[in-house]
């Protein structure tokens, strides 16, 4: 912080300072926090099966419904499984559900949003009457029909969401596309005479890449939510194989004399994505340092 | 352009969408892997039965035919028969649809009671602490599974406290919102938060508009320029953010119908769904569909009234 | 018309003024010790390049600084009193009433979504306690005194159905409704067509006549300072560089920004042999980034080493013509 200029207080110059680089330090607390949540949970459930936790599907009726203790951490269930075990080995289907499901859908809407942006005219308002339309559908329903056409299990969970997800990533793909293409043809037809729409590709892609970037955080956590939700619903994730949603599904009937069997997974639902959200928010402000 | 030709013009732009969705509904026995009818009924029916299926379903017709039957037929509110319940869809639909219209209505008030405040105050103390609590709160709301909202509130108000039913619907007006208050909590706790977060950014921009400074400089007190001039104007964006968001609201709806039990659409389709009831399937997904291009248009219309920019 | 107790000279006297902002993390002085002064019915430039401060100067005689900017320093004095003795509630009711202020983009200045009677007598009823029937009619008569034709029916219509003349006159009529001591007026005809320019700032002449209004008005185009101003403040970075009678400004500028600024203003004149356009070289500095001395020095042609070193403040807006520097005259 530079001294005060002359003349001015230095209370009313520090008060300043400080406010201006508040933002800043919220941002990153929250990158940091967020970063150190996700890695946390994510490296528990990717190490579940080599760190000699009980065997998540092995029921155990003796010490069904036990509540959390020292030996059973976060309890177990009717069948006496151990509900630590069930949530870590679970994680690895949810977080890799969301990655997956995120990530691929990103590239398939930054394609299509950056093609549907360049080309413009009719190709364009095509793709974005079928865009909008997925979008404003309620996503539940259609990824529940698609579920239905294809079959029980995680691939119809997969197909059903990334089929939805796409539409987000090539809206907003295609709003920047629009905004830098006016920029770079202009200047194209103005000194180079015909730039090669190659060019436009390699300067574009790092601006696109940004907002899809920032969103994308917050996509992980809705895929995770919708997976947790198909799986509550009988879809998704069939049991025996643990799943956050599915698990919280279990402990409905129990509800009332073992509470932890459906909080407890569903608090580590909340927990993740909260990781993902602050990683988001943290990055929204880094990557936007077009001040305010 | 008169209110008439304004519901005209927008009319004529969801004729292509409500096409795109007759196709779609239309379709998804048709995509179905292997031959429609055998899949409703199980791989131990028997050939008579799947022949008589077909039959009754039109499944032999050609393709085109069948569209064109299907669309007839939505146009008279006729859906065919539900496989499981073996009764007419149309009624079914009927009684349902009033059952999830209710506990969508009663969701949108929770959700801006929560959500228009909050947004207001985050807003105003934008970057204080205020703004950061409330933002971590919507945060936190946003990560929570609607189901599990939903099996946290009947924890402590059904079980322990008795104050609500667990499930199902009540009887009286009473015991009609009595039964319906967790569900809705629990889809106006889903809600709030992506409302929550568009408002205070809209919020946000009228704020530093020139014609709010100029109200300050008039002299005016804060309350004033924010309840009368602030709030007039993000009135209209707080109705394009509820339209733009009908399609998640309704995916909260059908998650957490299935948790109370109520006899709502979305239990219905999630009901179907499980039970390969593909007529119903059909029959909900072309419904929804309607639903949101019809709310859509009266969020265009309502925010044409409002803005007088518009009006001419 | 009231009649009009001529309050205490000066009106408004600020010394050593300083505002401070934030941009990227960053804090600065986006007014540095800036000293005003005006007296009843006369009207102070305050001339410019966009970005040099006067527009945040303006802002903070009302107390309007956005947050997370505030005043961190100098004196402002209203009447006599100093600003720090005002409550909450009297700065308010000093709004829109004592000091009343008009923008520069007519296009936003208005809230779309009210009529121009609502917005017009929303201040009447608020500021001067008219009851409904009363504002209306004063609201009409408002709108004529400003040059508005039909003033009844045009109180029906929106912003949006307006011109941009028409829009700004509307402003200047909320503006003198409490007939104000001070007006201060942010580039009131910036955005406005040339001919319009014109006749709002005639139409502001007259009104100033008429009620020994005073005025601030702020720009950065000379002719218009020059045309309608008493007075004339030289702003750069956030400092005021010259300060004096407006003719002596314009006939012999000691400051050579100053100089500069009027050298720069295009000369018609017929036929060949127009001389070529002199400009300032260089470009406006980044206020968060000022060199130590006199902030014009990369671009000054009479730099020296010493403007390094010299504190740069202009005292007190003397009735003599003050210049912040201190080697050329």
């Amino acid at each position: 912080m530079k001294p005060p200029p002359p003349g001015i207080t230095e209370s009313a110059w520090l008060r300043l300072n400080k406010r201006a680089v508040l933002d800043r330090r919220w941002a990153t607390i929250s990158l940091y926090t967020g970063i150190a949540i996700t890695a946390v949970i994510a490296a528990l459930s990717l190490a579940a099966p080599f760190l000699g936790l009980r065997d998540p599907l092995a029921t155990d009726l003796m010490n069904a419904l036990a509540p959390p203790s020292s030996e059973f951490l976060f309890g177990t269930d009717d069948l006496g499984r151990d509900i630590f075990s069930r949530v870590l080995h679970a994680g690895r289907i949810d977080l890799v559900f969301g990655i997956v499901t995120t990530y691929v859908s990103l590239v398939i809407g930054l394609l299509i949003g950056a093609l549907s942006g360049y080309f413009g005219g009719i190709i364009d308002t095509i793709i974005m009457r079928i865009v909008d339309l997925v979008i404003s559908f309620p996503f539940i329903i259609l990824i529940l029909t698609i579920a239905a056409i294809v079959g029980p299990g995680l691939a119809g969970a997969y197909i059903g969401v990334i089929a939805v997800s796409w539409a987000l990533y090539a809206r907003l793909t295609r709003g920047e596309m629009l905004a830098i293409r006016r920029r770079e043809f202009i200047l194209n037809a103005e000194t180079l005479g015909y730039g090669t729409p190659r060019i436009i590709f390699v300067h574009a892609l790092p601006n696109l890449l940004r907002a899809n970037l920032v969103f994308s955080m917050s996509d992980i956590v809705l895929n995770i939510l919708t997976l947790a939700a198909l799986s509550y619903l009988g879809l998704g994730v069939a049991p025996p194989t643990p799943e956050w949603g599915e698990m919280i599904a279990q402990g409905q009937k129990n509800l009332l004399n073992a509470w932890w069997i459906s909080t407890l997974p569903g608090l580590v639902i909340v927990l993740a994505g909260v990781g993902f959200s602050l990683i988001g928010d943290g990055l929204a402000d880094r990557l936007d340092d077009s001040g305010r | 352009m008169s209110l008439l030709a304004f519901t005209g013009r927008r009319l004529a732009h969801s004729l292509p969408v409500l096409v795109i969705i007759t196709l779609a509904a239309f379709s998804v026995i048709h995509l179905v892997p292997g031959d429609p009818a055998r899949v409703m009924l199980g791989s131990r029916a028997t050939d008579e039965a799947v022949t008589a299926l077909r039959e009754q379903l039109g499944l032999d017709k050609p393709l085109v035919t069948q569209y064109l039957d299907f669309l007839v037929n939505a146009l008279r509110l006729d859906f065919g028969e539900s496989l499981f319940q073996r009764a007419s869809i149309g009624p079914i639909v009927a009684m349902r649809a009033a059952h999830s219209l209710a506990l969508v209505a009663y969701s949108i008030l929770i959700s801006l009671v929560i959500a228009v405040p909050l947004a207001l105050l985050s807003a105003v103390r934008r970057n204080l602490l205020a703004d950061h609590i409330v933002r971590m709160l919507t945060t936190l709301a946003f990560c929570m599974p609607s189901f599990w909202t939903a099996l946290l509130l009947v924890l402590l108000f059904s079980i322990r406290l008795k104050f609500f039913p667990t499930s199902g619907l009540g009887e009286g007006i009473a015991g009609y919102i009595a039964s319906l208050t967790l569900p809705a909590v629990s889809i106006g706790l889903y809600l709030a938060p992506i409302l929550l977060r568009s408002l205070r950014a809209s919020i946000i921009q009228t704020l530093t508009a020139e014609y709010i400074e100029a109200a300050r400089a008039r002299g005016f007190s804060e309350a004033r320029v924010l309840f009368k001039h602030v709030l007039r104007n993000s009135l209209i964006s707080m109705l394009t953010i509820l339209g733009v968001n009908v399609g998640f609201l309704i995916s909260g709806a059908v998650i957490v119908e299935n948790v109370f039990s109520i006899p709502g659409l979305g239990s219905f389709m999630v009901a179907a769904i499980v039970q390969r009831d593909y007529p119903v399937i059909v029959a909900l997904t072309l419904i929804f569909g309607v639903v949101v291009v019809i709310a859509n248009f009266l969020v265009d219309l309502s925010y044409a009234m409002l803005d007088p920019r518009i009006r001419q | 018309m009231m009649p009009h107790t001529p309050p205490p000279n000066p009106l408004l006297d600020v010394r050593d003024l300083s505002v401070g902002l934030t941009n990227r993390h960053v804090a600065f002085l986006a007014a540095d010790r800036i000293a005003l002064q005006v007296k009843t019915g006369q009207s102070l430039g305050l001339l410019g390049e966009s970005g040099c401060g006067k527009s945040i100067t303006l802002r903070a005689l009302l107390g309007l600084v956005p947050h997370p900017g505030e005043i961190v320093g100098g004196h402002i004095e209203w009447k006599g009193r100093d600003w720090r003795s005002f409550s909450h509630r009297e700065i308010m009711k000093i709004r829109g009433k004592e000091i009343a202020m008009i923008f520069q983009d007519p296009a936003s200045c208005l809230n779309p979504v009210f009529t121009i009677g609502d917005q017009t007598t929303e201040t009447l009823r608020l500021k001067l306690g008219l009851r409904s029937k009363a504002a209306q009619t004063f609201a009409a008569d408002l709108l004529d005194q400003v040059g508005i034709p039909a003033p009844a029916e045009r109180l029906r219509l929106y912003p949006h159905e307006l011109s941009g003349g028409m829009r700004q006159r509307v402003m200047i009529a909320m503006a003198i409704a409490t007939e104000p001591d001070l007006l201060l007026a942010d580039e009131p005809t910036t955005a406005l067509d040339v001919t319009i320019q014109d006749q709002i700032l005639n139409l502001l002449a007259r009104l100033k006549e008429r009620t020994a209004m005073s005025m601030i008005l702020v720009s950065h185009d000379v002719g218009v300072v020059a045309q309608n101003c008493d007075v004339i403040a030289v702003m750069y970075a956030g400092r005021i560089m010259e300060s004096g009678p407006a003719r002596d400004i314009l006939q012999a500028p000691r400051h050579p920004y100053t100089r500069g600024l009027l050298a720069a203003i295009p000369q018609l004149r017929v036929g060949a042999g127009r001389p070529p356009l002199k400009t300032i070289a260089g470009l406006p500095p980044n206020p968060a980034q000022l060199p130590q001395g006199c902030p014009f020095q990369p671009r000054c042609p009479s730099a020296r080493p010493e403007c390094r070193t010299i504190p740069v403040t202009l005292d007190r807006n003397l009735p003599g013509h003050g210049s912040a520097c201190p080697f050329v005259n």
